[in-house]
């Protein structure tokens, strides 16, 4: 089994419990193989320079160029141009999250408008099946 | 309750009989206050702030259960004024008490509708005599409504229609009755 994603200094996660639960960071240093130096950058994703456990994170495609332990302003930077927030909302994981929200939020009249969405939807596509078919 | 502290002498306003602006004057007499009345008062009706004209509610007992009816007013006894509309769901105008019912977040503009009329006098069961009562024994009454209930029902749904209709899918909602299905979590809803 070939691994993709390593865990490297630069490797974007997305940080799966604790307080800072379901926001974006960058492996800025490795501490040993439980845990690792994670920093937002604070400005842009709202995450604080912190060690953190392998554990609570979750390793993305994502990665920015930069060297070990380096500063917020390297960091910064290095993030505004790689583009790694609309790179990351245009990627299918990061809108599964958002309509995953969305739907919990829905009051019961948007449940009901989404029961009738999805049985129009199927209705069209039972319909071209029953086409296709025939 | 504290006693009331007795003042003597020039402070305060005079409160004695014949009250003239002479200083030193107070009555020999006690003056006396009338008691505490112990009768329980009466205050406004305290409901949910969740419930207010227009909000839609969901019933969740009696014999409309499930369906999802608009709040027009809250009545003095603290029940809640309610209307299917009738044409809609079959719910009439009737009286429904807030602690069977869940508040959801959609309201609808019921501004225009006029239920200052309806009070809990109106809805108050008609007495028919103890002896109709025990010769009748326990068959069904056939539900006779009154011409004036469908007159009113008209008047209030005829507004409360116009209503319901300027927002896009809310009579088919209201319509629908609402149930709990495999995997939903109801602590977990948002209403």
């Amino acid at each position: 089994m070939v691994f993709k994603r390593y865990v490297e200094v630069g490797r974007v996660v997305l940080i799966n419990y604790g307080p800072d639960a379901g926001k974006l960071a960058t492996i800025i240093d490795i501490v040993d193989q439980n845990k690792c130096l994670v920093d937002g950058p604070t400005n842009l994703t709202g995450v604080t320079r912190q060690v953190i456990p392998y554990g609570r994170i979750a390793l993305t495609d994502l990665t920015v160029k930069i060297s070990r332990n380096s500063r917020q302003k390297t960091l910064t930077a290095a993030w505004t141009e790689a583009d790694i927030q609309a790179k990351w909302d245009a990627s299918s994981w990061a809108k599964k999250l958002s309509s995953k929200k969305k739907r919990a939020a829905l009051s019961d009249f948007g449940r009901f408008k989404v029961m009738v969405a999805r049985k129009q939807k199927s209705s069209i596509i039972s319909k071209k099946m029953a086409e296709i078919s025939a | 309750m504290a006693p009331q502290l007795k003042v003597i002498g020039n402070v305060g306003p005079k409160k004695a009989t014949g009250a003239v602006a002479t200083g030193k004057y107070y009555p020999a007499d006690d003056i006396k206050t009338p008691l505490k009345s112990r009768k329980a008062k009466k205050n406004a009706p305290k409901v949910r702030s969740s419930i207010t004209p227009g909000t839609v509610l969901i019933l969740l007992a009696g014999r409309f259960r499930g369906k999802r009816v608009v709040a027009l007013k809250v009545l003095e006894s603290g029940l809640v004024l309610v209307s299917g509309p009738y044409k809609v769901n079959g719910v009439p105008l009737r009286r429904v008490s807030p602690a069977y019912v869940i508040a959801t977040s959609t309201k609808v503009d019921v501004s225009s509708v006029d239920v200052s009329s309806f009070t809990d006098a109106y809805f108050a069961r008609a007495k028919s005599s103890e002896e109709e009562e025990f010769f009748a024994g326990d068959a069904p009454k056939p539900a006779i409504v009154s011409d004036e209930r469908k007159a009113d029902q008209k008047k209030v749904d005829a507004a409360l229609l116009k209503a319901v209709e300027s927002v896009p899918m809310l009579k088919a909602y209201l319509g629908a009755k609402f149930s709990l299905r495999n995997n939903d979590k109801p602590h977990k809803m948002i209403f």
